[in-house]
């Protein structure tokens, strides 16, 4: 049976516990849903495995697990956050994303519609990111067990030879690039899991950000390091850097690029937009000599239009553990500590 | 000025220009107390402190509701949590605060419905949507969110919602500051009143306030442009040998405040003398549902009379000095606990918990 013949079990409004039994109420969800939408060569064979061409290059493998709530927000949906999301994680490696898998856990009752919405995005989101999803699976479990539906995407991507990004290639004196605004995807979930409204919506930043990769490599023959800034945001990557790495980052608080709206959400809950998670942006660190190119480069990319430079690499002091550090408008700096527990919001 | 931060009270050449003034100006050591934990935050955020001339100290007072709601209280949350029939609403704050054995967020995790709310009027609608379980909310706030809950609870009566109830923990800021005044360690030369307070009580109990102190008090916003300029009046007064009311903060702050959220508060609660964690109970210094209201009691409703265990055994193990340090008597960094057993993730002591507290906000941007 191919995914376009006609199938004897035409599929309900809602997802029931026999979508995720094996037998042909399984066959005519992925029939109708996700073989038309992701439909390709790899796929379509639907082995239990899909076969993948080799290559004399590194292969970079990553995978991520998506249960956000809302699933639909302002900008996005589950569907192309889990695209994107492993997409940029293989970009992070320096990797150009191949292949993907996905996993869906899906609650019984979810509406067929909202899972077609998904899969519908998720396939334009691959598209975008020239990404072929070559395999996948649905399990149902029962009401209650699951918030609607948490997907899984697993990523494979080829890294082109000479090649080697490593948080340990930090030097005192690196330039740190920041691609875009931050804290545009946790208010805009925010915003909506609580009902509040804006008069300019904030929507999520959620994109694969294939092009500012591509762009910048073909400028900038190594740089230093990739990162995406998702849970935790800015400050919790800056910090992992700064550890991993044994140097200190400095960050000037007037360059970090920040919409106003997300801004004033952020002043309204009390949260500081350096630890709101970000699902669009890539922070880069690379050699100043390089920098002013970089910068070039990412601006004219997709998704790179905002990009700024926004500190430095600086040696650690003697005696002090690395850090991150943030230059105030005044010139006095403070410390920016990771994230301790979840961001809650002020009361009074 | 800032292009990401577009508004003047960030301007860094505004702060500049007020730093210079107030080091002009001052000629002798001053300690100047800050009421609200939003301005110590901001002071800690900025770092103000470093900018300021020698010899003048900020002292971090006690208006954080986080900070001074009692230990008793928490532990009655957390056993109205637990009840299978309620849903406890908080603001997030809350959460993480500890009781004498535990907090509402390991209450949520051991299966409490606790949620978190933005707006205590959210609760009406949770009510009516859930008619077989009590919905109570932990209201915690000194004058500034009083109001809300007076709206909340005149809302639920005219609604006829009879499964709505609030846990209170409230607070009035003249009778607190005038029990720290009256410690005779207390080392206080002038006092940052809190704008937002103000801007509902109206300036006579301020006036008053500074007349029985016989000392500066300036009504001060929350900006580091504002927190700058309250300073600058407050040294210059202290300088100049006068005492009274100054207002700083006249963008928000009017002669008369905010009436109709007065009297609404007047309608549903009436000033009682109340228990501040650390620090006891002081006369008339916070606020209890009127009889008319009692409906909304949750206390009264479901928590029974219980044994009572004195303040500062359950307020503070482990010889924390929170209390102490709510009063200004100490500095954070004072504290042998202080960022090393008790930390934002881990907190022993209340002011390390509220992103306003003096313990946070020292142990996040001062540390």
């Amino acid at each position: 049976m191919t995914p376009h013949c006609p199938l004897p079990d035409r599929i309900t409004t809602t997802v029931c516990m026999a979508h995720g039994g094996g037998g042909s109420m399984t066959a005519s969800l992925i029939g109708e849903i996700f073989a038309p939408a992701f439909s390709n060569d790899y796929l379509n064979r639907r082995h239990d495995a899909a076969t993948l061409p080799t290559t004399d290059c590194r292969t970079a493998f990553t995978t991520d697990t998506f249960v956000v709530s809302p699933i639909f927000f302002p900008g996005g949906n589950i569907g192309d956050l889990a695209v994107n999301g492993t997409v940029n994680d293989l970009l992070c490696a320096g990797a150009t994303p191949r292949f993907l898998s996905c996993g869906f856990v899906i609650e019984k009752g979810f509406p067929i519609d909202d899972l077609r919405k998904i899969a519908t995005t998720m396939a334009e989101a691959a598209r975008v990111a020239e990404v072929e999803i070559v395999t996948g699976d649905t399990k149902v479990v029962e009401r209650g067990r699951c918030d609607g539906v948490y997907i899984n995407t697993s990523g494979i991507g080829y890294i082109p030879h000479g090649l080697d990004i490593d948080p340990g290639n930090i030097h005192p004196g690196d330039t740190v690039i920041i691609t875009g605004t931050i804290g545009r995807h946790g208010m805009a979930v925010m915003s909506q899991r609580e009902g509040l409204r804006f008069s300019s919506p904030i929507t999520s930043d959620t994109a694969s950000l294939c092009d500012i990769v591509g762009n910048l490599l073909d400028v900038v023959a190594t740089p230093r390091v990739l990162r995406d800034p998702t849970r935790g945001g800015l400050s919790s990557t800056l910090n992992e850097l700064a550890e991993a790495s044994g140097v200190d980052i400095e960050i000037d608080e007037s360059a970090v690029p920040v919409m106003p709206e997300v801004r004033s959400a952020c002043e309204l809950l009390g949260l500081d937009p350096l630890y709101v998670a970000n699902e669009g942006v890539m922070l880069i660190i690379v050699d100043p000599a390089d920098a002013a190119k970089a910068l070039a480069a990412i601006r004219r990319s997709a998704h790179g239009a905002d990009a700024a430079i926004i500190g430095r690499v600086a040696p650690t002091a003697e005696g002090r553990r690395p850090g991150v550090w943030v230059r105030m408008p005044l010139g006095n700096r403070r410390r920016l500590e990771m994230l301790s527990g979840e961001q809650l919001p002020r009361i009074c | 000025m800032n292009p990401c931060d577009p508004t003047p009270w960030r301007d860094p050449q505004i702060m500049r220009k007020l730093l210079d003034r107030i080091a002009a100006t001052v000629t002798r050591p001053w300690n100047i107390m800050e009421v609200c934990g939003g301005q110590t935050w901001t002071l800690a955020r900025y770092r103000l402190e470093e900018l300021l001339p020698d010899g003048l100290n900020m002292i971090h007072g006690p208006g954080c509701p986080v900070c001074v709601t009692p230990a008793e209280t928490i532990d009655d949350a957390i056993g109205l949590a637990m009840r299978p029939d309620v849903i406890f609403c908080s603001f997030g704050d809350m959460l993480r605060v500890p009781g004498t054995d535990g907090s509402l967020l390991r209450a949520k995790t051991a299966g409490a419905d606790v949620r978190l709310l933005y707006s205590p009027l959210d609760t009406l609608d949770i009510a009516v949507e859930n008619p077989d379980r009590q919905v109570i909310f932990f209201a915690i706030g000194f004058e500034t969110t009083t109001p809300v809950y007076a709206l909340m609870a005149e809302k639920a009566r005219e609604r006829h919602i009879s499964n709505l109830s609030i846990l209170t923990s409230l607070f009035t800021v003249p009778a607190a500051v005038s029990a720290i005044k009256s410690d005779p360690d207390c080392r206080i030369d002038a006092l940052l009143a809190a704008g937002h307070v103000c801007a509902v009580t109206g300036l006579d109990p301020y006036r008053q306030l500074a007349s029985d102190l016989d000392m500066p008090i300036v009504v001060t916003g929350f900006e580091p442009v504002d927190m700058l300029l309250g300073i600058l009046r407050a040294v210059t007064m202290l300088e100049n040998g006068r005492s009274g009311l100054s207002n700083a903060y006249g963008r928000a702050v009017g002669e008369a405040g905010a009436a109709n959220a007065r009297a609404a508060v007047g309608r549903v609660f009436h000033l009682s003398d109340t228990s501040w964690r650390g620090m006891g109970i002081m006369p008339l210094s916070g606020m209890k549902l009127r009889p008319e209201f009692e409906q909304f009691d949750a206390r009264r409703r479901f928590v029974s009379d219980r044994e009572h265990v004195s303040v500062t055994n359950r307020d503070y193990p482990d010889s924390c000095i929170a209390h102490l340090i709510m009063k200004g008597l100490r500095r954070p960094a004072d504290c042998p606990h202080f960022g090393k057993k008790c930390t934002p993730a881990c907190p022993v002591g209340a002011p390390m918990v509220s992103s306003e507290g003096v313990c946070a906000a020292h142990y996040r941007y001062l540390s």
